[in-house]
């Protein structure tokens, strides 16, 4: 059936911020299912709260909502839009959360609104447990034996039946609480008593248990003809008991028959049909019982999922596309497969290499929690690496997880390690632990061992033992003959080693190695990814690295190509790599809008990037892909066979700013500013002297290389004072010191962080306000095109940290003298580009904190704020034009009649004992944008975006620390005229009193857990509302980590901040007061231009 | 490590090494798409004659087992694949890839680029070529390769027919239908397939007779898959010809286009032909795209067959070729694919309940 006439416009929800376990797959996935419906005429109205997303541009939908993902919000645009349908099954969970609760609520009904895709039943059966059990039953297909039990006869009698080993879990705690797992009747008795008393309805789930099983996944799609395909099957290396998410996996299915593997397709195609889901694409996971191949259901998602965007990039089959184009009427059959242009969709991708996916992990940023993994994800990226091998493909991705390991190499001195120490590494899933497979096997350690301790697959084992077997033959060959044999160095590159990883075998350089081998015809070929494992020719060109004979990418070049023959100018855009707090989705935005904005000026744009989740990895964004790992040797590769006239290194956060200087060094042009430029930035002595230049002001500051230098400098500078190490991103390793001790405590991890760089220590500046200014320049002149006020005083990370843009509570003057500080910093470092600075404000003194003449974490916020793509205008400048040919007129931001609120997202919930205290260190995973005609509107609507809904009414706890006493009188009476009653600490509680604020009072932090009249009952029995909770020194700090844990446990905000308190005040208050309304970007700006408007 | 080497017909050669198994080895050389199912592929008798590489770049990695065979040995001429993999993992595994083709005396070459060479393929069509150990000379190999048969005009099943005739077990499955099949290379699947729909299966050698078959009065007549050109197989075209109208027919891959050259159809030769586990085929009668196991060098012209006798019922949804037709007038129905599957998805499995059906309608009948 072709397209659906009988709708014209449809509803997309996108999937919010970013968040573990939620990220940029979903904008990949919304982005492609924009993309393809306006391809088809219909009219898509959209809605997503993160504004770092592709697909909340302008031009990606009709009308772009970025709105809290709500019912209440989500209601209110389907009243305004009227849209005929909603596709729900690409936002994610939120998406299919949301779409599930309006359906409850009547509201698709009420407004004849139709779901495509899945409709409720679909999903219920789906997602609810007992639901998809009776469906998995009915069709056949095995699931965990299981039962439920009520007291201690009832758990004997199952456990016996099910047989060891079992896992109990209680009905109803939070958390999963109180569960666990028993490997004898012993153990049995103890888990199960333990799990009953816990129980709210004294309730276990006896479960057999299928810890250590094999994993797998397969991602099927159906159409309206009820034709079905498997796009990818995914094997994870890590086996059951570790999430998906966290598991390094790979693709296609290594180690399954044609006989199971097809016995799976079976399943997965029985399981599509039973569940209903009508058409689009599903994930189903698997597990098989490695002694006996015994098959069982885990899930099922009707819906796209992260890894359906992990097989679309796998595969170069684009799942969402299609799963859009198959919601409106289409069926595969229908649809033309892109990359060969002759095949339909209707078939089931081969191909013929190994796809490594490897997760990102950043405990180091949470060092209280413990680097276990279970089923809870918590894992914040991932890297894809594409190899002829698996070994070449795993060894490419260590190497692009971009965490310091230069490929499966010797971080850690396998001979310092003991035995116990690599048993507890290997049997206990942690985030470093495929490291310590190959520390194991160096240790002597048999496959079987390992395998034993962790439950690897043996397949895996055995090539790392290959990788390991090659390194040894290596060392050993150069001890012997000072050199290396050219078969021998071609079996390495074959088997994914770095030259880096070479040069230390060889004791010479990355640069010498890579010109040795060069010399021995030893160089990197590029093959294409086409769908068919070249059964087809194919047009689309997404390339990976490899050592053959044939490159393909020549080919292609010179097929396809326009740059070779002089007509194009071609330009390379450096991603940034694998998600990691501090460094994400902001910048692939930037990425995509640097490749969108130089092909309209006609030039052929070249993406290198190695994250799996995002848009920029999408092959039809750029007019070549190569999926790499974002390396010196890596890029070179392909700089070698592209040779463009220019790379930009601006957007991929430091990833790849970080490669410009080896990069200019090795003859390649850095389009934009110049290194010389981003070094005199980057650089103490140098950038000191550029501010005192001109006229302006900076914090007292200094460099030390070691820790007597760092204390010498801090003691001159005076405490507090800011440590950080230089050449970071996302406050990695930075703190606020107080005093001489607490420098000692924290120097070595700052030195670790900063390599061979100085530690940087900055005179931290209390109570100042920080201010974020984003600008474009074209080497003459700058363009400020926002300036963004923080809500959180300075010292707390800028990627922390609300703001507010225009400023709300700066004046006139002070933002006057910022902008021109800003105009004269980018024309005093020839910024061409983008270019972001840190201001704080004390009085009526302006510090410079930071310039980074990069693309920042803001400009999409800026963007959607103000309706300036700035990243295309950069990258345009970047490319030759100036400000001048872009129609931007100064100061017009300060004129929106609108105001943007830009909050962050934390991940505190999936951490457990980290304490959610905000500082210098980033520590957010994602944000969320609200707008509003007044700043407690647009705070307000951030806050509900956030997941950290304002309350309205109920119990404030409120305590503060000596310096904050005296404005808590004004918060407490506030929070009284709103409505709101008041509980308080002792101490804050009599300065409330004695200003005649009537307050309760609870007993302090931790006293009294067991009270009911405690603060902790209070939380636990959800009787708080919200808490208010100035943070005062360290040691009482900690007094309070129990209490901010509940809270986050019970779901109940925590603010930490005076500041922070007030925007919240603001907001409750806006809320009560006014009725809200929902305004699309496209009317924001009308209204802005001055143009009428019809709502 | 051996050095080996594969020299094709045109002067192309790819160097790589061996397995244990030394000597040099000649075929009609082709690349299959399947990323499972190496051992069903290995011994498939479709594949005599033929040097097949494999174009997913690990193989072995699950090792071979007893069950997961499609004839009693391997009938590959030479195997080409990117890496062999050395310690399998499976529980049903009982050697390894390695001790199986050497234990089959199978000249294996691995390390060689399996793209490049399937893209050669692609543009160059399916060609002879020649796996050595031993001669490394362009001109020797070429000289050798001049005295190997073309694949068009060769009769391959006379080497891969069952020589005596034989039944298939029904291990205990009610027998309820008799099926007489006429063996060119037949694939153990099917006859498993057959088997559990309750046909008691008696397997023919290619060249019995129409008199030697209907002696054990078979319900329903099945034309085997095979190797090779189906225009040179005339002594089974013939007396396949002999059974329209007696007793339904049901043809798979050489046992289709031979039943088109029964019906006066032509056949020709693909250029690199179908052979994997992703081939779309649209099922006209129901319009269902079924995914389908494929491996044939030769198709038949639709355009050569009697429009008032023969109706297309599927179609390749890649390329738009032929892949199953059936008789206006008999109950002959025969297809290009395997539904058989093994490897490969089962999509199409159900087409041969039409055989079952044919068999009970005529049963009704008479």
């Amino acid at each position: 059936m072709p397209r659906r006439n009988d709708i014209k416009k449809i509803l997309i929800i996108g999937s919010g911020p970013i968040v573990i376990g939620q990220a940029c797959e979903f904008d990949y996935s919304g982005t492609q299912a924009c993309k393809a419906l306006k391809e088809e005429g219909y009219e898509v109205v959209l809605v997503n709260s993160n504004p770092a997303t592709i697909m909340t541009d302008p031009e990606f939908a009709d009308a772009t909502y970025i709105e809290p993902i709500t019912p209440e919000f989500v209601e209110y645009i389907i009243e305004k839009e009227r849209p005929c349908a909603v596709l729900l099954t690409l936002g994610g969970q939120t998406g299919l959360n949301v779409a599930m609760q309006l359906c409850e609520k009547g509201v698709f009904e009420k407004y004849n609104v139709e779901m495509l895709g899945a409709n409720y039943d679909v999903i219920k059966k789906a997602e609810d447990r007992e639901c998809f059990k009776e469906a998995m039953q009915k069709i056949g297909l095995d699931l965990p034996e299981s039962a439920f039990a009520r007291d201690m006869e009832q758990a004997k009698v199952a456990a016996e039946q099910i047989g060891f080993p079992l896992i109990v879990r209680p009905s109803y705690t939070l958390g999963g609480t109180g569960g666990g797992f028993a490997h004898n009747m012993e153990e049995f008795f103890e888990v199960a008593r333990r799990g009953i008393e816990s129980s709210m309805i004294n309730e276990i789930l006896i479960e057999e248990s299928i810890v250590g099983w094999k994993e797998y996944e397969l991602e099927v799609m159906r159409d309206n003809k009820d034709n079905v395909v498997i796009v990818c099957s995914i094997e994870n290396l890590d086996p059951m008991g570790i999430h998906t998410g966290d598991s390094i996996t790979v693709a296609p299915a290594q180690t399954l028959t044609d006989k199971c593997y097809q016995n799976m397709r079976d399943a997965s195609l029985a399981i599509i049909r039973e569940i209903g889901v009508e058409t689009g694409g599903s994930n189903i996971q698997f597990a098989v019982n490695p002694a006996n191949g015994r098959m069982i259901v885990i899930e099922m998602n009707p819906r796209v999922s992260r890894s359906s965007a992990l097989a679309s990039k796998a595969t170069g089959f684009p799942i969402a596309k299609f799963a859009a184009k198959l919601a409106v009427g289409y069926s595969l059959d229908e649809i033309q497969n892109d990359i060969t242009k002759e095949t339909p969709a209707s078939f089931e991708p081969t191909i013929d290499y190994c796809v490594v996916k490897i997760p990102r992990f950043t405990f180091e940023k949470f060092p209280e929690a413990k680097d276990i993994l279970g089923v809870q994800m918590k894992s914040v990226g991932e890297t894809m690496a594409i190899g002829r091998t698996f070994k070449e493909a795993l060894q490419k991705g260590l190497r692009g997880l971009e965490i310091g390991h230069i490929g499966f190499d010797n971080k850690l001195d396998y001979r310092k390690i003991s035995d116990e120490k690599i048993k507890l590494r290997l049997e206990e899933p942690n985030a470093s632990r495929i490291f310590y497979v190959k520390y194991a096997l160096q240790k002597g350690w048999s496959i079987e061992k390992i395998f034993d301790a962790t439950k690897i697959d043996i397949w895996f084992l055995y090539h790392i033992e290959q990788i390991l077997k090659l390194e040894h033959q290596l060392m050993e060959e150069f001890e012997k003959d000072k050199d290396i044999s050219i078969e021998l160095l071609r079996k390495a590159k074959e088997y994914g080693f770095s030259d880096r990883q070479l040069a230390q075998i060889m004791s010479k350089t990355e640069v010498e190695v890579r010109r040795l081998r060069k010399e021995k015809g030893i160089v990197a070929t590029f093959k294409l990814v086409d769908t068919c494992a070249a059964e087809f020719e194919a047009y689309t060109p997404y390339f990976y690295s490899t050592y053959e004979t044939e490159d393909e990418a020549e080919i292609q070049i010179a097929k396809f190509g326009e740059g070779k023959k002089g007509s194009r100018r071609k330009v390379m855009i450096l991603g940034g790599g694998p998600n990691r707090i501090g460094q994400g989705i902001e910048f692939d935005y930037c990425c995509c809008h640097a490749s969108f904005a130089l092909k309209d000026m006609g030039f052929e744009t070249i993406m290198v990037n190695s994250n799996p989740e995002t848009v920029s990895t999408d092959y039809d964004i750029s007019d070549r892909l190569y999926f790499e790992p974002l390396t010196f040797e890596d890029v070179m590769n392909i700089v070698d066979i592209e040779k463009p006239d220019g790379v930009i290194v601006q957007f991929g956060g430091q990833t790849s700013l970080n490669l410009a200087h080896s990069l200019q060094e090795a003859g390649v042009s850095i389009l934009g500013t110049s290194v010389a430029s981003i070094d005199l930035a980057e650089n103490r002595d140098k950038f000191s002297n550029v501010i005192e230049k001109l006229g302006l002001m900076q914090p007292p500051n200094g460099s030390a290389l070691s820790t007597e230098d760092a204390i010498k400098v801090a003691e001159q500078i005076g405490y507090p004072v800011l440590v950080r190490p230089s050449y970071v991103l996302g406050g990695r390793a930075m703190k606020i010191v107080y005093d001489r001790k607490a420098i000692l405590s924290f120097i070595d991890e700052a030195k670790e962080v900063s390599g061979d760089h100085p530690i940087l220590i900055d005179k931290f500046i209390e109570d100042a306000t920080e201010v974020d200014v984003d600008s474009i320049s074209d080497g003459e002149n700058a363009f400020v095109a926002g300036i963004m006020e923080h809500i959180e005083n300075a010292g707390i990370h800028s990627g922390d940290s609300a703001c507010v843009l225009p400023p709300a509570t700066i004046g006139q003057g002070m933002i006057d003298k910022i902008k021109k500080a800003t105009i004269e910093i980018a024309n005093e470092l020839n910024v061409i580009g983008l270019m972001n600075i840190q201001f704080a404000i004390k009085g009526r003194n302006l510090y410079i904190l930071e310039v980074n003449p990069r693309a920042s974490r803001t400009v999409p916020f800026v963007s959607k704020a103000t309706g300036k793509p700035l990243a295309k205008i950069a990258s345009q400048i970047m490319a030759g034009k100036k400000l001048a040919d872009f129609n931007l007129s100064y100061d017009d931001f300060e004129k929106m009649p609108h105001i943007s609120v830009k909050e962050s997202v934390l991940p505190f919930s999936k951490f457990s004992g980290v304490d959610i205290v905000l500082g210098p260190e980033m520590k957010s995973t994602g944000e969320v944008m609200g707008i509003g005609m007044s700043f407690g509107e647009a705070f307000a609507k951030s806050q509900i975006s956030a997941h950290q809904s304002l309350p309205e009414e109920g119990k404030v706890f409120l305590s503060v620390c000596d310096e904050d006493k005296r404005v808590s009188v004004l918060i407490a009476k506030k929070l009284k005229d709103l409505g709101f009653s008041v509980v308080s600490t002792p101490g804050t509680a009599r300065i409330l009193k004695s200003n005649d604020v009537e307050v309760e009072i609870v007993k302090r932090y931790n006293q009294g857990e067991n009270d009911p009249t405690s603060l902790m009952s209070l939380i636990k029995k959800d009787d708080i509302a919200l808490i208010i909770n100035t943070p005062s020194g360290e040691s009482s700090q900690y007094d309070m980590r129990s209490i901010r844990a509940a809270a986050i446990l019970h779901n109940v905000p925590c603010i930490t901040t005076l500041q922070g308190a007030w925007a919240a005040i603001n907001g409750i208050e806006s809320r009560k007061t006014k009725e809200y309304k929902v305004r699309s970007l496209q009317e924001c700006y009308k209204i802005s231009r001055g143009e009428s408007c019809a709502a | 490590m051996n050095k080996a080497i594969l020299y094709l017909e045109d002067g192309t050669s790819f160097c790589g090494t061996s397995l244990s198994t030394k000597g040099t080895s000649a075929g009609e050389v082709i690349f299959n798409t399947s990323m499972t199912g190496y051992q069903e592929i290995l011994t498939d008798p479709s594949y005599a004659g033929q040097i097949v590489v494999m174009t997913y770049p690990l193989i072995g990695n699950y090792g071979v087992n007893e069950e997961d065979i499609e004839s009693q040995k391997v009938h590959v001429k030479g195997f080409v694949v990117k890496e062999f993999c050395r310690k399998h993992s499976n529980y049903r595994a009982t050697a390894s890839i390695i001790d199986y083709l050497d234990k089959n005396n199978i000249v294996a070459i691995e390390g060689i680029d399996t793209r490049a060479l399937t893209r050669h393929l692609r543009e160059a069509g399916a060609m002879k070529a020649i796996i050595s150990t031993e001669d490394f000379d362009p001109k020797s190999l070429a000289k050798k390769l001049e005295n190997v048969p073309s694949m068009e005009g060769s009769d391959w099943v006379k080497q891969v027919s069952t020589k005596e005739k034989y039944v298939w077990p029904m291990d205990g499955k009610e027998v309820l239908f008799k099926v007489a099949a006429i063996d060119c290379g037949i694939k153990f699947n099917i006859l498993r397939i057959l088997a559990s729909l309750g046909c008691e299966v008696h397997v023919f050698p290619a060249k019995s007779t129409y008199d030697e078959i209907m002696a054990v009065e078979p319900d329903g007549l099945f034309v085997s898959n095979g190797p090779g050109d189906p225009a040179a197989i005339d002594y089974v075209i013939e007396n396949i010809k002999k059974f329209f109208g007696v007793i339904p027919i049901f043809g798979i891959c050489l046992g289709h286009q031979m039943i088109g050259l029964a019906l006066g159809g032509k056949t020709y030769k693909l250029k690199f032909g179908h052979h994997g586990a992703n081939h779309p085929v649209k099922h006209l009668l129901d319009n269902r795209v079924c995914i389908t196991s494929q491996n044939h060098g030769f198709c038949v012209d639709l355009s050569s067959l009697s429009e008032d006798e023969v109706e297309m019922i599927d179609v390749n949804l890649n390329d738009q070729t032929l892949e199953g037709v059936r008789h206006k007038k008999y109950p002959i129905l025969s297809f290009q694919h395997h539904p058989e599957a093994s490897p490969g998805p089962h999509d199409a499995k159900y087409l041969f309940k039409y055989f079952v059906d044919m068999i009970k309608e005529k049963k009704a009948k008479s």
